[in-house]
């Protein structure tokens, strides 16, 4: 039988959603399913993990090294909890893609990256090219699979689950060559691009910093959150963690606005999976049009103020 | 100090990969290859710290057939200071690539090995990490600005909540993320004055370094395509679009 072990990932207080979605995926691969919480106290995180559907018990590793995530400090805990179980998953998030290559490499295992779809215990789907082939692999299942999970390909698993939650230490050597300074958050109240159902996205179209202020708008008049192309943030429009795109946030909200994004490839890799793409530019011959379900050309600055005159009026 | 930075020879990034027909792999016959993005800025990012005053030398290393000596002649007129190819016609996966990268940083004596946070071909983002493990030093991942001093590298990193500033003891390895830096154009002079720069060619097969396991790759698939295309006239017809597909 596989036994699954799941890294959360979260804050120190919230458990972050795309633990979530990893445990679906774990669901999927099917067996008895852990979470693993590293933090200093990890009771909140450890609740909030417990009630995650399908999740057998809730390892809480606590150390005061755990305080700040660092992969070089949680890949040796990592690895020695990996004994007891055949897969060892974490999201593929920055967190999770920082973090599990280096427990592998512990372990001498070759991992496979965001897993879009599991055929079986041993066999997955995976992207490559941006996206533009989609490879079938099979990883040798000793002496553990360790795979991170592609947040966009998997819902959120359910709640309603009753895990054990039980305290483990591990007699890993961590290194202290490593260490945190700081966060820079964007503080925001919007929704969370990650995970939220509407994303409204500017490209370099939007033109400046300024005018990114009708993306704000447009975004809290649809309770969206706010992506940006990778141009964007290039030209300094929007902050780092806006970017959506291959090598930015992968994403899949209900609804996906393109404001003033060309398309390009790397930026449709980000966003296929949406459910609903609309695209406003003033080039008919964009090539986000060619994936958008609902297209319309024209200036975004006239557009815009438009449509949310219309959307007030629902 | 000895840098190393690992380029990758990839399908360039503005070629749109065909899955071919039978499922075997990508199309790569008469398609354009260069050097994997995240690379170069590696490279750059390596030639700053010298040229900052710092005393380095600064060395590519790439694996992969003869023909990658051409991507290593562009890291060469660049401006770093050797190259080394690593030869093999095999196509190897990240495992396997930093156990090459620990052999050369173990020959080398290396105090800093930066590389791509990713290469565009695969998309694995692994290969940094692993040889971070397997040397047992600091990674530093998706960099987007890196300070050294003394012995210690300050470096700040693109995460999903933000930007995560870490430091970090040498030696250690960097991966770079895309706002590190911008690489510079390659000059026609330095192109001719790369000829004559030492390009150094290993055997894999004598590195004596053990094989890693694999994932067996058993189909290549073109991705679902997304049927788009519709357009509307005006903003009216969009709410009602919208309403049609019940997102509204």
């Amino acid at each position: 039988m596989n036994k699954i072990l799941v890294v959360a990932e979260h804050d120190g207080k919230t458990l972050n959603a795309s633990t979530a979605r990893a445990v679906n995926c774990a669901l999927a691969i099917g067996g008895e399913i852990d979470v693993a919480v590293f933090a200093v106290n990890a009771s909140a995180v450890s609740t909030a993990a417990g009630k995650l559907k399908g999740v057998k018990r809730v390892l809480k590793v606590e150390r005061a090294e755990n305080a700040h995530q660092l992969a070089a400090v949680l890949a040796p805990q990592i690895a020695k909890l990996a004994k007891d179980y055949t897969h060892v998953l974490a999201p593929s998030t920055t967190f999770g893609k920082d973090l599990l290559p280096r427990a592998a490499a512990l372990l001498g295992v070759q991992q496979v990256s965001d897993v879009m779809n599991v055929i079986d215990a041993t066999t997955f789907e995976r992207p490559m090219y941006a996206g533009n082939a989609i490879v079938t692999v099979k990883a040798p299942a000793a002496p553990c699979i360790l795979a991170t999970v592609r947040t966009a390909s998997w819902q959120e698993c359910g709640t309603g689950g009753t895990a054990e939650i039980v305290s483990v230490t591990t007699d890993a050597a961590v290194p202290a060559h490593t260490r945190f300074v700081g966060l820079k958050a964007e503080k925001s109240d919007r929704p969370d691009l990650q995970s939220a159902p509407r994303v409204v996205s500017g490209g370099r179209g939007v033109g400046s910093k300024e005018n990114f202020a009708v993306i704000y708008k447009l975004a809290d008049k649809l309770h969206a959150a706010v992506g940006a192309s990778r141009a964007a943030v290039d030209a300094g429009f929007v902050s780092n963690d806006l970017q959506v795109g291959q090598t930015g946030k992968i994403i899949a909200p209900e609804l996906y606005v393109a404001v003033g994004i060309s398309g390009a490839i790397q930026h449709l890799t980000g966003i296929k999976d949406a459910r609903t793409i609309v695209a406003i530019n003033k080039d008919p011959d964009a090539p986000i049009f060619q994936v958008a379900d609902i297209g319309l050309v024209g200036d975004l600055f006239q557009i815009l103020p438009e449509l949310e005159k219309e959307l007030d009026e629902l | 100090m000895k840098i190393l930075v690992g380029i990758k020879r990839v399908i360039d990034f503005s070629v749109r990969v065909q899955v071919k027909k039978d499922g075997s792999g990508v199309n790569t016959d008469g398609v354009k290859l260069s050097i994997n993005p995240f690379d170069e800025i590696a490279l750059e990012e390596a030639l700053r710290i010298r040229e900052k005053g710092m005393q380095a030398e600064v060395v590519a290393v790439s694996i992969g057939p003869a023909e990658v000596q051409q991507q290593l002649r562009t890291a060469l007129a660049m401006g770093v200071d050797r190259a080394v190819l690593v030869e093999t016609g095999e196509v190897l996966q990240p495992l396997m690539v930093a156990r090459i990268f620990h052999e050369l940083t173990k020959r080398e004596n290396a105090d800093l090995v930066i590389l791509g946070k990713q290469a565009i071909d695969d998309d694995c983002n692994q290969t940094g990490q692993m040889l971070a493990a397997l040397w047992d030093r600091p990674q530093a991942t998706f960099a987007s600005k890196v300070e050294l001093k003394d012995k210690t590298l300050t470096v700040t990193r693109e995460v999903d909540a933000g930007l995560e500033t870490i430091s970090v003891d040498l030696p250690a390895v960097v991966t770079t993320d895309l706002r590190l830096n911008t690489p510079r154009f390659v000059k026609m002079p330095d192109i001719m004055k790369a000829r004559s720069k030492p390009l150094q060619t290993l055997k894999l097969d004598d590195l004596g370094v053990a094989k890693a396991p694999e994932l067996e790759i058993t189909n290549y698939a073109p991705p679902p395509q997304r049927v788009g295309g519709k357009k509307v006239a005006d903003v009216p017809a969009l709410i009602s679009a919208l309403k049609e597909r019940g997102v509204l």
